[in-house]
């Protein structure tokens, strides 16, 4: 699986990559995977204040519905408007196009307190 | 342990994502959902459908049994023809859906789903007479559906008779060898598609998944599997079949006799004579999202149904469904589905999304 040494991720699937103090959040690859085809995912408006660990929005699958977590608290900013006609791009590239949300982080410190790439990678072979 | 089919190691080897299915450690998907189910409507996809039991029936006493016991009219069989059919209960539900095949009048070969399989069996003893007998052959075969628009000319390529591969109508049964493997053919399938259902020896089984794997089949998986049935507008026991649900609410009355007597039949006879209360429609989504099972459907705000099935359409690029509602409702009727709390418009539409060209 795909884990990229520059994001932070959480247990419960979701990576994290922070510039200044925007953190734009997708799924992992490893998600995708168990997941299978991404045919749809709800987000949130733009605007919205999302607290550590609310429940911010769903991925739905040709297999399943899986709920999406928020990493760190703060604003929702923008939303990838693409995935509603190319939610393939969560399974085709889940670190890339297919990111879901950009958040503005009320404190970036609390980034530092995910799973690091070496933590996260060993947490799949559990 | 759940069970395997002789094609498990097969199965592991090729990577595929397995899931516990009617008990059997079963394949979902080896790449994905939706490229396997655009292989079989473009090409040819396989599926292994072992776990589905094989049962043999043999006696003189057979037909007789057997119409009285499955709602099709058996007597109009053929040697090697086949038909599609319900094992009724009593009370005017199913036990299970079916497929009878006649080898001759004295020996018949039924098709059963694997889920309802320890049940079927029991069902069929408790009304077996002593001039019947019952053989389960499931353990020692194997069974692969071979389906899509290339699947004839594959398989007869295989084959040790293209010819009459090739020429068998759609139901028909057929003995030959594929890819050096004796096989008991069938022309049917569970995708809309033109294909063949292949019975094999389980230690055959393996040689003939490789032999099509390297002619260019794809492997399919149980999750293609269903969105392939659904677009074909195909019944699934457990889902708009049951042994409280009349199978003339799911529009089989094609396969439900009105002239022999059979388990239960007065209960269909009083059903058509009063009116079908209900019935299953297409659901099309004007979106994405799959239509989840159970969920409620309303036209105007009003409550029309339930779905029974929903899956992610390729071909169509929308969510589709099937709906039981009330017997008023038509197609080309807008309708709402409370998809986890969001009302997802689309429409009721003819449940045959797919048809062969």
């Amino acid at each position: 699986m795909n884990v990229p040494a520059d994001l932070k991720y959480t247990k419960s699937h979701e990576w994290v990559r922070l510039e200044g103090d925007t953190a734009t959040i997708g799924i992992t690859d490893h998600a995708q995977s168990e997941l299978g085809d991404v045919v749809y995912v709800d987000l949130p408006t733009p605007g919205r204040a999302l607290a550590l660990e609310e429940t911010f929005g769903t991925v739905e699958s040709v297999k399943t519905v899986s709920d999406l977590y928020a990493p760190v608290a703060g604003e929702v900013v923008e939303v990838n408007g693409s995935l509603n006609a190319q939610s393939e791009l969560v399974n085709t590239d889940p670190y890339g196009g297919g990111w879901m949300v950009k958040i503005m982080v009320a404190d970036t410190s609390a980034v530092d307190a995910l799973l690091s790439p070496e933590a996260y990678a060993a947490s799949l072979d559990d | 342990m759940p069970l395997v089919t002789p094609l498990h190691a097969a199965h592991l080897k090729m990577g595929a994502r397995m899931v516990e299915f009617a008990g059997y450690d079963m394949p979902v998907q080896y790449s994905s959902i939706i490229a396997e189910a655009k292989a079989v409507r473009e090409g040819a996809g396989m599926f292994d459908v072992s776990h589905m039991a094989r049962l043999t029936f043999t006696g003189t006493a057979t037909l007789a049994y057997l119409q009285s016991c499955t709602t099709n009219d058996v007597d109009k069989l053929e040697d090697g023809h086949g038909q599609y059919s319900i094992l009724p209960n009593a009370q005017g539900g199913a036990v299970d859906d079916i497929i009878v095949y006649r080898v001759s009048t004295a020996e018949y070969r039924l098709v059963v789903n694997a889920d309802n399989h320890a049940k079927d069996v029991a069902h069929f003893r408790s009304l077996l007479p002593a001039a019947v007998e019952m053989i389960d052959n499931t353990d020692q075969t194997a069974m692969v559906a071979v389906q899509g628009p290339t699947a004839a000319a594959i398989v007869a390529s295989l084959s040790d008779n293209a010819t009459a591969v090739r020429d068998i109508p759609f139901f028909s049964i057929l003995d030959v060898q594929v890819a050096g493997v004796p096989c008991f053919a069938a022309r049917s399938g569970y995708t809309g598609e033109d294909g063949y259902e292949l019975v094999c020896s389980a230690q055959d089984a393996e040689k003939l998944w490789w032999a099509l794997s390297e002619a260019g089949v794809a492997a399919c998986g149980l999750g293609s599997r269903d969105t392939l049935r659904v677009e074909a507008g195909l019944p699934l026991y457990g889902h708009e079949l049951s042994d409280d649900m009349s199978p003339l609410w799911a529009g089989l009355g094609w396969v439900i006799s009105k002239t022999k007597d059979f388990v239960g039949s007065q209960h269909y006879a009083a059903e058509r004579e009063a009116g079908i209360r209900k019935k299953l429609l297409g659901i099309k989504m004007d979106g994405r999202r799959i239509p989840p099972i159970g969920a409620e459907v309303t036209v105007d705000g009003s409550v029309a149904g339930t779905v029974t099935s929903g899956v992610f359409s390729p071909m169509l690029g929308c969510g589709i469904g099937f709906a039981l509602v009330g017997s008023t409702y038509k197609v080309d009727t807008p309708c709402a589905v409370d998809v986890r709390g969001q009302q997802e418009t689309g429409c009721f539409v003819n449940k045959r999304f797919f048809k062969r060209a």
